[in-house]
C-alpha cells in the first residue's frame, strides 16, 4: 500500500543571507513512512527538525535535497495538498472573522458546494463546541478558543491526513483531553494523523508509531510498545536517553 | 477562481470592518455636503469650485484607500502568519497575489461608487441634471487606473517589508506621474543626450495615470470621450496591472515566509 506520508532522503539546510553559507541543517537525510490510518507521533525538542520537516511537508520549505510526497504526489504540488488538514502551533487566523466566516471562507478555497459546506461548518463547530460563539469575531475568543477554531478549519476538507503542529499547546487540561478525544475519533474513523508533541503521556495514549529526532537527525522510530518492550524503560525515559539528557543532581 | 474569489472576499470583509474607509467617506461627504449647500448662492462659478474640491477629495481618499490597502496586505498576512494556514491548503502564491489584488481593486470599485453615488446625488438635486454616462465614464477611468495602482503597490508591498515604506514610495510615484507624467517628453526635448533618451524612455515607460483624470466630465459638462477611446485606456491599464501582477508574483514566489 502507498504511504501516506513518505520521505525520502530529505535534507534542509539554512543558509547565511549574506554569505552564503550553511548555518544550519535543520533535517539531515530524513526517512518517513506513514501509512494510512496511523497516528504518528513526531518528537523531539526544541530545535530538532519537527515544525522544519512539517514545514516541507506543506511546501513552505523547499528541500536542499531528497523528497517529500503526500499521497504519493510531491509536496512541491499544491494539489498534493487538496486532501489534508493542517493544525500550525499558534492560531494564525484572521481576527477580524467569525469562526463560521473563517470557516465558510477555507471551504470556498476547497471548493465545496455552499449547501455541503453549511451542513459541515455546523457539524464542526458542534464537534469544537464552538456553536454558540460562531457569531463572534475570533479576536474575542480566549486561547483554548482559538485553537478549536483552528482544529475546525484543518477538519473543513473532510482530510484523509492531518498535520497537527503540537496541537495541545498552551491549552489547559480540558483542551488538551478534548484535542485527545478528537483525535481519538479521528482515529476510529480510519484518518491518518502526524503530530508533533512535547506531551509524550499523550503521545503514548493516542500514537500508533512514533519517531523521534535530535538535530535533525531521525533517532528512534517504532510502535510505542515495540519501543516500550524493547529499552525497558517508559516513552519519557526512552527520550530523553536518546536527547542525552543528564540529570542535574547526577552531573 | 474560487480560490482567487475567496481571498479576494477577506480582503473587502477587512476593508468594511476598519475604520479608515468610513473615515475618508464622512471627511468626502462634508465636503461634498458643502458643494450642495453653495449651490444655494446660485453662483455656478463657485459650485464648479466647490465641485472641483470634492471630486479632488474623491481621487484622494480613492488613492488613500486603494494604497492603504492594498500596502498591507501581505506584509500583514506574512507577520500575523495568516499565510500558513492559507498556504497549507491548495492555494499558490499566484492564487494569493491575484486573490490580493482583485479584494483591494474590487473594494476600492465598491468605495468609488460609494463616493460617486453620494456626489452624484448630492450636486444632481441641486443642479437639476444628471450626467450619467460622464459619471459612469469619469468613475470607470478612475477605478481602471486604481487598478494600475493596486498591481503596483502590491508589487511594493513584496519587494519593502514595510507597509509604511512601500505606501510613502506608492504616493510619490503616484503623484509624481499623475502631476508630471505628461511632461516628461517636453523635459527630455530640453536635456542633452544621453539624458535625453533616459527620459524619453522613462516617459513610454509609466503608465500614464493623468489620462484617466477626466473630472473635467463632470465640472464642467464636457463631451464624452470616444468608448473605442476608453476600450483602449483600458487594455492599456491591463497590461500595465498583468506586468506588475506577473512581477510580485516572481518576486513572492521566491521569497522566504520568515518561519
Amino acid at each position: 500500500m502507498e504511504p501516506i506520508v513518505e520521505t525520502k532522503n530529505l535534507r534542509v539546510e539554512f543558509r547565511s543571507q549574506s554569505s552564503g553559507q550553511v548555518k544550519k541543517v535543520a533535517v539531515k537525510d530524513l526517512n518517513l513512512s506513514i501509512r494510512a490510518g496511523e497516528v504518528y507521533g513526531f518528537l523531539g525538542p526544541n530545535g530538532a527538525g519537527k515544525t522544519t520537516t512539517m514545514n516541507v511537508l506543506l511546501g513552505f520549505v523547499n528541500a536542499t535535497s531528497g523528497a517529500a510526497f503526500l499521497f504519493g504526489v510531491d509536496v512541491r504540488e499544491p494539489i498534493a495538498r487538496q486532501r489534508i488538514g493542517y493544525l500550525p502551533e499558534l492560531t494564525y487566523y484572521y481576527k477580524f472573522l467569525t469562526a463560521e466566516e473563517l470557516l465558510c471562507f477555507y471551504a470556498r478555497i476547497f471548493g465545496i458546494p455552499r449547501a455541503v459546506a453549511d451542513r459541515r461548518i455546523d457539524q464542526l463547530l458542534k464537534l469544537v463546541e464552538l456553536d454558540s460563539a460562531r457569531k463572534r469575531p475570533i479576536k474575542t475568543y480566549s486561547k483554548g478558543m482559538q485553537q478549536r477554531v483552528g482544529l475546525a478549519q484543518a477538519l473543513i476538507n473532510n482530510p484523509d491526513l492531518l498535520i497537527l503542529d503540537e496541537p495541545t499547546s498552551g491549552l489547559d487540561p480540558l483542551g488538551r483531553m478534548k484535542v485527545r478525544e478528537i483525535i481519538q475519533r479521528l482515529k476510529n474513523e480510519g484518518k491518518t494523523v502526524f503530530f508533533s508533541s512535547h506531551e509524550l503521556g499523550e503521545v503514548e495514549t493516542v500514537c500508533d508509531r512514533v519517531a523521534i529526532i535530535n538535530q535533525g537527525e531521525l533517532k528512534v522510530e517504532g510502535r510505542v510498545a515495540d519501543l516500550v518492550e524493547k529499552h525497558q524503560a517508559n516513552l519519557e525515559q526512552i527520550f530523553l536517553k536518546i536527547i542525552g539528557y543528564q540529570p542535574l543532581l547526577s552531573a | 477562481m474560487n480560490t482567487v474569489l475567496a481571498i479576494s472576499g477577506v480582503v473587502i470583509k477587512e476593508l468594511y470592518r476598519r475604520k479608515d474607509f468610513y473615515v475618508l467617506f464622512v471627511l468626502t461627504a462634508v465636503i461634498t455636503l458643502m458643494m450642495g449647500s453653495v449651490s444655494f448662492f446660485n453662483d455656478a462659478k463657485v459650485v464648479r469650485y466647490v465641485k472641483e474640491i470634492a471630486l479632488l477629495m474623491v481621487w484622494i481618499s480613492a488613492l488613500v484607500i486603494a494604497i492603504g490597502t492594498t500596502a498591507r496586505q501581505i506584509p500583514a498576512e506574512r507577520e500575523n502568519r495568516t499565510i500558513f494556514p492559507l498556504l497549507a491548503k491548495p492555494v499558490t502564491r499566484w492564487h494569493v497575489i491575484l486573490g490580493k489584488f482583485t479584494g483591494c481593486w474590487l473594494a476600492c470599485g465598491l468605495a468609488l461608487f460609494v463616493l460617486y453615488l453620494f456626489f452624484g446625488v448630492v450636486s444632481g438635486s441641486r443642479e437639476h441634471h444628471w450626467p450619467l454616462l460622464n459619471y459612469f465614464q469619469a468613475m470607470w477611468l478612475q477605478w481602471v487606473m486604481l487598478g494600475v495602482v493596486v498591481a503596483f503597490v502590491l508589487l511594493g508591498s513584496v519587494v519593502l517589508s514595510a507597509p509604511s515604506a512601500n505606501a510613502t514610495i506608492s504616493f510619490i510615484v503616484v503623484l509624481g506621474i499623475l502631476f508630471l507624467g505628461r511632461y516628461l517628453n517636453q523635459v527630455a526635448l530640453q536635456q542633452p543626450e544621453p539624458l535625453r533618451s533616459i527620459v524619453y524612455g522613462l516617459y513610454f515607460l509609466i503608465p500614464h495615470l493623468e489620462w484617466y483624470d477626466v473630472r473635467d466630465l463632470i465640472i464642467y459638462d464636457h463631451h464624452l470621450v470616444g468608448w473605442t477611446d476608453c476600450g483602449l485606456a483600458t487594455l492599456y491599464a491591463l497590461l500595465y496591472m498583468a506586468v506588475f501582477l506577473v512581477g510580485a508574483w516572481l518576486v513572492f514566489r521566491r521569497k522566504p515566509l520568515n518561519l
